[in-house]
C-alpha cells in the first residue's frame, strides 16, 4: 500500500499532491481552531502512537500476522480531519526516516490512506454505529466493517493509480515508463491482499481497540464524535450543494430527446421519435402501435407540473429550477413529517419513569 | 515465532536504526558538513530526477553519483545495501517479476515446458523500476542518515512548511521513541509471564489492549504536555530556533547537486 518513488508518473504525483492538499489545508485549519494549543501536542502524540501501532504486528486467524494502518482507530478517536492529519504524519515520518513509501509518491500514499481510508472509516462507522450507546457491540462491530471498507477503498485507489500508469505512460518501443500493469491486473492484485489479510489487520484493530476502549476509556470514543465534522454534522455545506443542483437543474435541457425506456404515448406516435427511439435501441423499431396496456394506463394520472414546465411559466429555465425546489421541499416535508411519527421511547427516559413510579424501600 | 516476538523484533529494529541513524548523522563527511537546507534543497530535485527518469543510463549516472556522495560521507555501504538496496529490491523485485512475462513485446527467451516468454520490453520496464525505486530510496535515505532529525525539520520551513506542522512533527518523532520504548516493555513484560503459547482470541486482545493503552496513554500525556507548555508561557504560537549560516562551501555543494538535478532531468 505504501507506494515507493519510481511507481507513478510526476503528473500522476502532482495530481494526487493536489488532491490532498486541500485538505491538509482545512484539517490543520480545523484542528487550530477547534482544540487551541491543546491540539499540537495531542496530535503530535495521536501521530507518534500510531506510527508505533503501525509497526505492530497483527496476529491474524491461522497464525499468520500482518500490519494495520490504524485509519479507522484514528477516525473514531480525532475525527476525520484530526486523522487526515495524524495518518499524514505518521506516513511522513516512515517515508522520510524508514523509507517506507515514496517522497516523490507521498500526495498519493496520504490521498489514499489518511485521505480516502479516514474518511471512508468515519462514514461507515458513522453509518454502521449510527444512534448506538457508546458501550454497545454493535460499535465494534461497525469499527470492524469501518476498517474493512477503508483499507479496500485505500487499495483500490492505489489499484486504479497503478493501473492508468501503462495505459498514460509508455516509451517509443512501447515498453511502461512507470507501474507496469494494467487496470485488470492491478485492481485485483491489490484487492486479493487487501480483502485478506491487510482487511483483517484493519479490521481486527479497529474492533479490538474499540472494544478495549469500551471498557477502560470510554469517554474517548466521544472525543471524535465532537469534533468538527464529526459530532454535530455540520449540514451548511450539504445545503450548499443542494441549492447548487438546484440552480443546475436546467443542464437537463442539454440533453436531447427522451430518456430511454420512459417515452410516453406521443413519442411513440410520432415518426421523429420512433426514428430516434430506433437508434437508441440498436436498430430496433418500436411496435407500429402503441401497446395497449401503456396507453391504458398513461391516462390515469396527469401530473400537476407535466415535464417540469408549469404552464404558466414561459422559460423552460425557470419551469426547471422551481420544479428542483417545489420536488425538494416536498422530500424535506415528508422527511419531516416522518421525523414526527412517535418511535420507541429512548431507553434513559423509560428508566427515569420506571424509576419514578417504583416505591422507595 | 509467534506475534510478539515479531512485534518485539520490529520495535528493537526501528530503535536501532534510530541509533546508527543519529550516529551516521554526527559523524565528519561531506553531507553531514553542509548546512540542513542546502543538502534538502540540493537533494530533493535530485530524488524527483531519479523517480521521474525515463533512460535506464540516467537513473544509474544518478545511483553512481548517490554511492560517491555515500562514500564521501562515510556511509557504510553495507547499511546501504542493508537498509535500502536489499529491502527495495525484493519488494520492487516481487512486484514486477510477472511484467518481465506479462509486457508483451520482442521476445528474448521461452521458459522451457511453461511456455511463458520473457520479453525485451518486460526486461526493460522492470530494470527501469527497480533502478528507478532503489535510486531515490538512496538518496531519501542518505539525505535522513546524514542530517540529525531535529535540524531536517527546521530546513523544511524553507520548503514554506507551517511552522505548527514543522512543530508537530518534531513533537510526533520525540514521542515515537517513548512510545517504542513504552511498546518494547509492555512486550516484554508479557513474554516473561508467558508460560504456554497463546491462543488466537488471546493474542488479538493482547493487541487489541496494547494498542488500546498505547492509545489512551498518548491522550493522557498530550493534555499533560499541553499543560506543561502553557505553565511555561505558550500562547499557541511557536518560534523555531533557527540558527543556521549558509557558507561558501553549502553554496557550492548547492549548486553541484542542483547541476546534477538539472543534468539528470535534461538527460531523461
Amino acid at each position: 500500500m505504501h507506494i515507493p518513488d519510481g511507481y507513478l508518473s510526476p503528473s500522476t504525483c502532482a495530481v494526487l499532491y493536489a488532491g490532498a492538499a486541500p485538505f491538509w489545508y482545512v484539517a490543520l485549519r480545523k484542528v487550530r481552531r477547534t482544540l487551541h494549543g491543546r491540539g499540537i501536542p495531542l496530535l503530535s502524540l495521536f501521530s507518534a502512537a500510531s506510527f508505533v501501532i503501525m509497526m505492530f504486528n497483527v496476529p491474524l486467524p491461522g497464525g499468520t500476522t500482518g500490519h494495520a494502518v490504524g485509519m479507522t482507530l484514528a477516525a473514531i478517536v480525532l475525527g476525520p480531519w484530526g486523522a487526515v492529519l495524524a495518518i499524514s504524519i505518521a506516513l511522513l515520518i516512515q517515508a522520510v526516516f524508514f523509507g517506507d513509501g515514496g517522497i516523490t509518491a507521498f500526495g498519493a500514499n496520504c490521498f489514499n490512506m489518511a485521505v480516502v481510508g479516514a474518511w471512508v472509516a468515519w462514514f461507515v462507522y458513522r453509518l454502521a454505529a449510527a444512534g448506538a450507546p457508546v458501550d454497545s457491540r454493535r460499535r465494534v462491530a461497525a469499527a470492524a466493517v469501518a476498517g474493512y471498507v477503508a483499507i479496500n477503498a485505500a487499495a483500490a485507489c492505489a489499484a486504479v493509480e497503478f493501473g492508468l500508469q501503462p495505459a498514460l505512460f509508455r516509451d517509443a518501443a512501447g515498453a511502461p515508463l512507470y507501474a507496469p500493469y494494467p487496470l485488470k491486473i492491478a485492481l485485483p492484485a491489490m484487492l486479493a491482499g487487501h480483502l485478506t489479510f491487510a482487511g483483517l489487520a484493519e479490521a481486527i484493530l479497529g474492533a479490538g481497540a474499540v472494544a478495549w476502549l469500551q471498557r477502560a476509556e470510554p469517554s474517548l470514543l466521544r472525543v471524535g464524535e465532537g469534533s468538527g465534522a464529526a459530532g454535530a454534522v455540520r449540514t451548511r455545506p450539504l445545503w450548499l450543494a443542494l441549492a447548487g443542483l438546484m440552480i443546475a437543474t436546467p443542464l437537463g435541457l442539454l440533453a436531447a430527446g427522451a430518456a430511454w425506456g420512459e417515452w410516453g404515448v406521443e413519442e411513440l406516435h410520432d415518426p421523429a421519435s420512433r426514428a430516434a427511439i430506433a437508434a437508441a435501441s440498436g436498430g430496433v423499431a418500436p411496435p407500429a402501435e402503441v401497446p395497449h396496456g401503456l396507453a391504458r394506463l398513461a391516462s390515469l394520472w396527469t401530473a400537476p407540473i407535466p415535464d417540469y414546465a408549469p404552464a404558466f411559466l414561459k422559460s423552460e429555465v425557470y419551469g426547471y429550477v422551481m420544479s428542483a425546489v417545489l420536488g425538494t421541499g416536498l422530500i424535506l416535508l415528508a422527511c419531516l413529517l416522518l421525523g414526527r411519527l412517535p418511535g420507541p421511547r429512548p431507553k434513559a427516559r423509560r428508566d427515569r419513569r420506571a424509576a419514578r413510579v417504583e416505591p422507595s424501600p | 515465532v509467534n506475534f510478539i516476538e515479531k512485534t518485539l523484533a520490529g520495535l528493537s529494529g526501528a530503535m536501532d536504526h534510530a541509533a546508527t541513524a543519529e550516529a551516521v548523522a554526527g559523524g565528519g563527511g561531506w553531507l553531514q558538513r553542509l548546512d540542513p537546507r542546502a543538502k534538502l534543497c540540493g537533494l530533493l530535485p535530485l530524488i524527483f530526477a531519479a523517480a521521474v527518469s525515463r533512460r535506464l543510463v540516467v537513473t544509474l549516472a544518478i545511483f553512481a553519483f548517490a554511492l560517491m556522495l555515500a562514500l564521501s560521507s562515510r556511509v557504510p555501504l553495507a547499511l546501504l545495501a542493508k537498509r535500502v538496496w536489499l529491502g527495495v529490491f525484493l519488494f520492487t523485485g516481487a512486484i514486477v517479476t510477472p511484467a518481465l512475462f506479462l509486457t508483451p513485446g520482442p521476445v528474448l527467451w521461452r521458459w522451457p515446458g511453461l511456455g511463458w516468454t520473457l520479453t525485451s520490453t518486460g526486461l526493460t520496464a522492470a530494470a527501469r523500476l527497480v533502478a528507478r525505486a532503489e535510486t531515490a530510496a538512496t538518496l531519501g535515505v542518505l539525505l535522513v542518515l546524514c542530517t540529525p532529525w531535529p535540524r531536517l525539520l527546521q530546513a523544511l520551513r524553507v520548503l514554506r512548511l507551517p511552522v505548527v506542522l514543522v512543530a508537530v512533527l518534531g513533537m510526533t518523532h520525540r514521542y515515537i521513541h517513548l512510545f517504542c520504548r513504552t511498546a518494547l516493555d509492555m512486550f516484554e513484560a508479557r513474554r516473561s509471564r508467558l508460560l504456554a503459547r497463546l491462543r488466537g482470541r488471546e493474542r488479538r486482545l493482547l493487541y487489541a489492549s496494547s494498542a488500546g493503552v498505547l492509545i489512551g496513554k498518548s491522550l493522557q500525556l498530550g493534555e499533560e504536555v499541553h499543560q506543561a507548555m502553557r505553565s511555561r508561557g505558550f500562547r499557541a504560537e511557536f518560534r523555531l530556533m533557527d540558527e543556521f549560516a549558509m557558507h561558501g562551501r553549502d553554496w557550492l555543494a548547492l549548486g553541484l547537486l542542483l547541476a546534477a538535478a538539472a543534468a539528470a532531468f535534461r538527460l531523461g
